[in-house]
């Protein structure tokens, strides 16, 4: 007896009905504002060998989910789009600086830039998330407090400072110096985390289109997150998501913040480029 | 509550006399339903936004009475019909007594 | 014994995808409520429209509409829920239509039942079964 959890605690924890449809509707388009087309489906990357082709996590979602991220009055993030506004404009810290002091226009500073984040930062030596780059304006630039990892507040700023890069195709580096980050995170997204002994892999590439319980596995893409979810009824950062799905392996789980989860949303970002930025998103 | 609470509104700004429009409405609040208990086992008390209402040149277009069941960050949508030029009132009573109010002009044209 | 991940996998596959909790109702509060607002009328089955999705994908966010073309008032009972009332809409003079569409909480599957007084003074309902799921992913 190798395995300690009973039977029906596993098979309770996973439901997973194998028959299940591929996909809720082939051909449905995300179109938001009737103005943005989003790139849904594509071919996948090249470095990508388990994959032909990748698909946003909105393709899996049911009509009525996917409906509300059609129009920006219908997507309930934007109530934090607007706070995050506020947010962008108020002085805060010793330099008495807000972002719009040095960035001004977020709709025009900010154009492309959630498109290649995480990124590699030459003058720091590391690789950024939207997230540290932001804490690391705070704290370095405006002699603020930093803002939680997955705090709201983080999360808003996030879901503003993706908002000008709608539409435009995820092209995140993983060459040059990012490359090191790219393979921790490509091995981690294929470690076998748990009591499940479960990979992201063995979910997001095996098993996608399938069911698990009664929801509808997706490939975990990270293209629109912050992610409004209707289950917590706030935006969720891609960290506060692995770390979700790692616990669910029954796994100790790495920190939001960590090197891992950084790495981790290097490689997982990587796996989206081609598809569309569409930060702010809506899932169940 | 009454701190973060902002409405999003989508109301178009020109449309013709007699036209009927489309109303989004959209307003953060955590509608705490009164029914969930905080990590010592207490209940959380009820704290919801309890009526919400659109006039348009102080007649009425929709009286809504809210209840817990709504969801948190409330959102409603409906149709108006625009008389004439004016301005759209939107209110949102909060069960603390803070009421959220905001207004949108429309043109004939 | 030892299982191996597809093992693991495909253990609940026979079991149905929808783990649906009991059918509880609270229906009689909700008839009750009906009942005082209607003054005990009779119930037409038509006259009133009460959209929603079949299966939620979740509870906490259920997008409905309701619409009765010469309504002055629309309610809206969630007969599962802890307290079924969920909102009423009142339609003045400038109504552009007698519908409206919001978001709710549904605490199980269960029953949503709209009630529509008419200008004439009669009411109509309107039932509709929502299941709820749990889903997989704790996320
Ligand atoms: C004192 C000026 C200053 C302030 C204030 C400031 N930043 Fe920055 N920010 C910079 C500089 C300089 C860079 C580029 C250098 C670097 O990579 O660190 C930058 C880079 C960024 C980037 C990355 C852009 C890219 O193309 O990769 C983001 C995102 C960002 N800032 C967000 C913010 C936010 C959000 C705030 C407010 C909370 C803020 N910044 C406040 C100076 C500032
Ligand atoms: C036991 C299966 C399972 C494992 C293992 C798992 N996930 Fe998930 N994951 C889910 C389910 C279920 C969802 C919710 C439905 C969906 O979007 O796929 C989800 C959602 C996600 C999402 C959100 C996708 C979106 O579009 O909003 C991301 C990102 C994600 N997972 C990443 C990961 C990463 C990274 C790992 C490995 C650390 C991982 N998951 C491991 C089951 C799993």
């Amino acid at each position: 007896m190798k395995n300690i959890y009973p039977l029906t605690a596993i098979a309770s924890s996973f439901l997973i009905a194998l028959s299940a449809p591929a996909k809720a509707d082939e051909d449905a388009k995300l179109v938001v504002n009737d103005e943005i087309e989003m790139v849904t489906e594509t071919a996948a990357p090249s470095h990508l060998e388990g994959l032909d082709t990748i698909y946003s996590g909105w393709t899996f979602r049911t009509d009525e989910t996917q409906s509300l991220q059609m129009d920006d009055f219908d997507n309930p993030a934007f109530v934090f789009v607007d706070q995050a506004m506020d947010a962008w404009d108020k002085v805060e810290g010793s330099a008495e600086k807000s972002c719009s002091s040095c960035h001004g226009d977020v709709m025009e500073s900010m154009k492309g830039v959630r498109a290649v984040y995480p990124k590699w930062n030459e003058e720091a030596g590391e690789v950024r998330t939207l997230v540290t780059q932001i804490n690391a304006c705070r704290t370095e630039q405006m002699g603020a407090e930093p803002w939680g990892y997955t705090s709201g507040k983080m999360a808003s700023m996030e879901a503003l400072i993706s908002v000008p890069s709608r539409g435009m195709p995820v092209d995140v580096a993983i060459d040059g110096p990012a490359q090191s980050m790219w393979a921790k995170g490509k091995e981690l997204y294929y470690t076998r985390f748990g009591q499940l002994e479960l990979s992201c892999a063995n979910c997001h590439e095996d098993n996608y289109g399938n069911m698990i319980r009664a929801d509808h596995l997706s490939q975990g893409q990270v293209n629109g997150f912050p992610v409004y979810r209707l289950k917590n009824t706030k935006l969720n950062t891609a960290h506060a998501r692995f770390k979700g799905c790692v616990r669910d392996t029954r796994a100790e789980t790495f920190n939001p913040g960590s090197e891992e989860f950084i790495a981790l949303e290097l490689y997982v970002a990587s796996r989206g480029n081609g598809l569309s930025v569409e930060a702010p998103s809506v899932r169940n | 509550m009454a701190s973060g609470v902002k409405p999003r509104v989508k109301v178009p700004s020109s449309v013709s006399a007699g036209e009927v429009i489309e109303i989004k409405t959209l307003i953060s609040h955590k509608m705490e339903s009164g029914q969930r208990k905080d990590d010592d086992g207490n209940t959380i008390p009820r704290s919801i936004i309890n009526r919400f209402t659109c006039t348009f040149n102080g007649e009425t277009v929709i009286d809504v009475t809210m209840e817990p069941a709504i969801s948190t960050n409330p959102y409603f949508q409906f149709e108006a019909k625009v008389p004439e030029a004016g301005e759209f009132v939107f209110t949102w009573y909060d069960d603390d007594g803070s009421v959220y109010e905001e207004k949108k002009s429309v043109t004939i044209g | 014994m030892e299982f191996s991940r597809r093992e693991t996998l495909a253990l609940g596959a026979g079991a149905a995808a929808l783990s649906m909790l009991p059918l509880r109702s609270f229906a009689a509060t909700a008839d009750e409520m009906i009942a005082e607002f209607t003054g005990g009328a009779d119930l037409a089955q038509d006259g009133v429209t009460l959209t929603a999705p079949e299966i939620a994908e979740n509870g906490n966010t259920v997008p409905i509409e309701v619409s009765a073309p010469g309504a002055s008032e629309i309610r809206v009972y969630a007969t599962g829920n802890p307290t079924p009332p969920v909102a009423a809409f009142a339609f003045g003079p400038l109504a552009g239509s007698r519908a409206a569409s919001t978001r709710i909480r549904l605490a199980e599957t269960q029953n949503v039942v709209a009630v529509a007084k008419l200008e004439d003074g009669s009411f109509a309902q309107s039932t509709k079964l929502i299941k709820v799921t749990i889903g997989g992913c704790g996320g």
